[in-house]
């Protein structure tokens, strides 16, 4: 990595990796007892390993002019590997929760390996690590490929994706060490949450400077998707995690907000995380890699146009739809509601769109197990998008809300939408960027795609009997008018769920691993392809064929 | 329109502003209006603040993400003010930075659990409460019964909070740490500072019934026993009949 910068490039880096050492420095020393120490040991450790990756390639001969004739995809490779790393991560710790609430006593008599304190490390560790990961690597390969300038310089994105990934450490090593501000989604404390912001703002920049250079004159729909993910995301995080330190030398910091103000924000940022995270960022995914994959035009302009705003405005307003029947105020409960039904239509369309973009190329579905993965992900979208709108209906949501039905949905979407896009778009990437003819075994490709199909089918049926179990079982009366049921007779019926569902993501879990052995295998052992296609640079020249070029 | 478009697209931005003008007015429509509407929350002149131990413990509720498990929120539903108590209110959680109402029931909701169980079924069940609950699925707690106290810090928490907005007085401020000790040391000379500073309903208790040393269980258990009783306003509510579904 270092020895595709320029000099210059080295001695900024050099210099940012110091400066972050330092602030480790202070924290580390301002911290006495507080656990904040481990974080700044941690933040000084990252910066020393910058300074050493940097000082080991520091004289390697700078890249010439000719580098400008290539996308640069190093860093793409570098995400695409982390992805994976934390998908591992990720997934086997949210399996072991799911084992723990079969089987309370499987982990150890410590604090850390309580399950309060490991299912954020599930949580953030697939949504920030292996979703984040997939979502910075994707779209530094499709702003170049879609403006055809290669990114502006050679730091930014690096920068970017290690500082990126200093945060997600951050934030996993944090929770078994009892750090989190508890709110869903958004645990990670003051120190960390800062130093996300400087790299989101940079992220942003980047992705405006490559734009800046681009040789089309539009902006292809793909990128709209990623700068609202952008953006939308900066705004949440930053507003959500206002809060006051202890002190500096304290990992605890208290939030602005409290009750039901607190309430309605977190859930405004918790649902557009969904939104802006899980969502808009994948659609960009969606909205490259399936027509690139499936050789087709993406099907309509002008249902991308609507599918954008429509989901841009709408989701915004639909985050108290967690809030049901709570202390907030009816009136905004009420709007959720609507502009959650009303938010299908975008949804929908976003998703036709996608799915229609196939019609002519469903032989290249059956066949091409790539292409299949895109496709289970856009229905998996539309499925869960339904789900959804139906959740927020208010009399619905009095039932299912607190339950494992809304864990069916979660899984539906992550396990159905997200996770089948970036397998999707990575078995797409990898042979193209480490130059190899094709993916080391199409078998296993396969093997992983109805594996992680029959676990996500396994666990979501699960989470589906156990929610609507426990909800009916929490509200039924018997005759004389007292309720049926006591907590502890919902508790014996989800037990046989519970295993159901830790095996079904066992499946999954194991599909992934199949997913990474494969692509680990293509870049140690396939044959390099014969040299680069010729439309794979950028345009300095006669421009090629644009990317997946819309139709009226 | 879709001309409109067509060129907006070609303005990077251009778009970025619509994008932002678009993603904004929604969240600014629905939470705004929670700051300066006055019926948002309710009043409750009785409300008393978490004292020092009680808002220890509450710290500890959220490093060993007890709220992953449990909510603090009972909905306005007739199934739930039976099983747990009349339903929350606004006003209940004003002081709480964050609210830890909850978004998931793996156990049962404790928003009202003060004063259901005593010390000692709490501090056996915390311990493991497979011991107290055979079918339970929750997770053993008993390294906090190990675990002293920190209370150095109390201080600092609380004038943080005063920052935020929450009533703590100096003198509540300077005598954290102090008050911390008392209300788990019923048998000290620091105890009656607590219930003047806090009022006389205060909970002084051993907790863990260990009175040597005070520990993060004496202030998980000083937490639990006040949670739905910083206020009686809610049980007022029983009384006008609030609207059910
Ligand atoms: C894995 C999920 C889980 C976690 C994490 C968890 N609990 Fe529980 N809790 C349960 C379940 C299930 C029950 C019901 C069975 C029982 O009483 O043990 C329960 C019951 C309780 C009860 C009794 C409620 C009643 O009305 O009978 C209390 C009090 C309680 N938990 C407190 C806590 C505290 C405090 C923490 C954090 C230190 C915590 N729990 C963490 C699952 C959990
Ligand atoms: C191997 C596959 C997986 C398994 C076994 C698994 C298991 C679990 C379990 C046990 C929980 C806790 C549920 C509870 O508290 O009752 C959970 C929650 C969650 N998981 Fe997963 N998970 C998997 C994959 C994923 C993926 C890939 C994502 C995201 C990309 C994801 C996102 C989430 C989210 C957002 C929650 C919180 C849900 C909520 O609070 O309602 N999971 N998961
Ligand atoms: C039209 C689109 C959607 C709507 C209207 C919608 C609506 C809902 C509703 C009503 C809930 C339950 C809230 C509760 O009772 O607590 C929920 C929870 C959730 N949804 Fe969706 N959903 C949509 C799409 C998606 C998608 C595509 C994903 C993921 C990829 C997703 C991820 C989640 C998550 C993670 C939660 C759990 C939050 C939590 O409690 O921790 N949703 N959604």
């Amino acid at each position: 990595m270092v020895a595709t910068m320029t000099i210059g490039e080295r001695q900024v880096a050099l210099a940012i990796s110091i400066f972050v050492a330092l602030c480790g420095v202070v924290l580390a020393a301002a911290s006495g007892s507080d656990p904040l120490l481990v974080h700044g040991i941690i933040i000084v450790l990252a910066g020393v390993a910058g300074v050493f990756i940097i000082l080991r390639d520091y004289y390697a001969p700078e890249p010439g002019p000719e580098r400008l004739s290539r996308y640069y995809d190093e860093p793409i490779k570098a995400g695409i590997i982390a992805a994976l790393a934390w998908a591992i991560v990720g997934m086997f710790i949210g399996d072991w929760v799911a084992w723990l609430l079969a089987y309370p006593d499987l982990t150890f008599d410590a604090a850390w390996s309580t399950f309060g304190r490991l299912r954020p490390i599930h949580t953030t560790g697939v949504i920030f690590g292996f979703g984040g990961n997939a979502l910075i690597a994707t779209s530094f390969h499709v702003m170049q490929r879609t403006s055809r300038a290669r990114l502006p310089d050679q730091l930014t994105p690096w920068f970017v994706l290690a500082g990126y990934n200093l945060f997600c450490i951050l934030a996993v090593t944090g929770y078994p060490m009892g750090i989190t501000q508890s709110k869903e989604y958004a645990e990670p404390e003051w120190y960390a949450d800062i130093w996300l912001v400087i790299v989101w703002v940079v992220y942003f920049v980047l992705y405006l400077r490559t734009l800046a250079r681009r040789k089309e004159p539009h902006i292809y729909v793909a990128n709209w998707y990623y700068l609202a993910f952008i953006l939308v995301v900066a705004m949440l995080h930053i507003v959500n995690n206002l809060a006051l330190p202890v002190s500096l030398g304290s990992a605890k910091s208290y939030s602005f907000f409290s009750g039901v103000q607190d309430a309605m924000v977190q859930w405004w940022y918790g649902h557009n995380a969904v939104a802006f995270f899980l969502t808009a960022g994948f659609l960009g995914m969606l909205y490259y890699y399936l027509p690139k994959r499936a050789g087709r035009p993406i099907y309509s302009y002008r249902m991308s146009i609507i599918g954008f705003w429509g989901i841009t405005f709408f989701y915004v307003w639909v985050g108290s739809h967690h809030l049901h029947y709570t202390a907030l105020p009816l009136w905004v409960q009420t709007l959720g509601m609507t502009f959650s039904v009303m938010l299908l239509v975008p949804s929908w369309i976003a998703a036709a769109n996608a799915l229609l973009t196939l019609n002519g190329a469903w032989h290249k579905v059956r066949d091409d197990a790539t292409l299949r993965f895109m496709m289970v992900a856009a229905v998996l979208y539309g499925l869960s998008t339904f789900e959804g709108s139906f959740l927020a209906i208010r009399p619905v949501n009095s039932l299912s809300h607190y339950t494992d039905w809304t864990v069916a949905h979660v899984h539906a979407g992550t396990l159905g939408w997200n996770s089948m896009i970036i397998f999707g778009a990575i078995y797409y990437l990898v042979p193209q960027l480490w130059g190899r003819q094709r993916m080391y075994s199409a078998a296993l490709v396969e093997t992983h795609f109805w594996l992680a199909v029959a676990g996500l089918v396994v666990y979501v049926f699960a989470m589906w009997n156990s929610g609507i179990t426990q909800g009916l079982m929490w509200r039924t009366y018997n005759e004389s008018g007292t309720l049926a049921y006591s907590f502890v007779d919902s508790l014996v019926a989800m037990h046989p769920y519970y295993i159901a569902r830790a095996i079904g993501g066992l499946m999954f879990l194991v599909a992934t691993v199949i997913g990474v052995y494969n692509v680990w295998m293509t870049i140690r052992s396939v044959p390099a392809a014969e040299g680069r296609p010729v439309a794979d640079q950028p345009a300095s020249l006669p421009a090629g064929e644009a990317a997946a070029p819309a139709r009226g | 329109m879709f001309g409109t478009h067509y060129n907006l697209e070609r303005r990077s931005i251009r778009l970025v502003l619509a994008i932002i003008v678009a993603a904004s007015i929604g969240g600014l429509v629905e939470i705004a209006p929670l700051f300066t509407i006055h019926e948002t929350v309710e009043a409750a002149p009785d409300m008393r603040v978490y004292t020092p131990l009680e808002l220890a413990g509450r710290n500890i509720y959220i490093r060993e993400g007890c709220y992953a498990c449990h909510s603090q929120m009972i909905r306005t539903l007739r199934d739930e003010v039976e099983r747990y108590g009349s339903y929350s209110l606004a006003v209940e959680s004003q002081y709480d930075h964050p609210m830890l109402w909850g978004s998931k029931r793996t156990g049962p909701d404790l928003a009202r659990i003060g004063g259901k169980y005593s010390d000692q079924w709490q501090v056996a069940h915390l311990r493991n409460p497979r011991d107290v609950v055979p079918e339970s699925v929750m997770p053993e707690y008993a390294f906090l019964a190990r675990a002293s106290l920190r209370v150095d810090d109390l201080p600092a928490h609380l004038a943080a909070l005063k920052r935020l907005g929450v009533p703590y007085s100096d003198e509540m401020i300077a005598n954290a740490a102090s008050d911390a000790f008392g209300q788990a040391s019923p048998d000290s000379d620091k105890a009656s500072g607590v219930r003047a500073r806090y009022g006389d309903a205060t909970l002084v208790s051993l907790f863990d019934g260990d009175p040597r040393a005070v520990t993060e269980m004496d202030a998980l258990v000083a937490y639990l026993q006040v949670l739905g009783r910083l206020t009686d306003v809610a049980h007022r509510q029983d009384d006008m009949g609030g609207s059910l579904e």
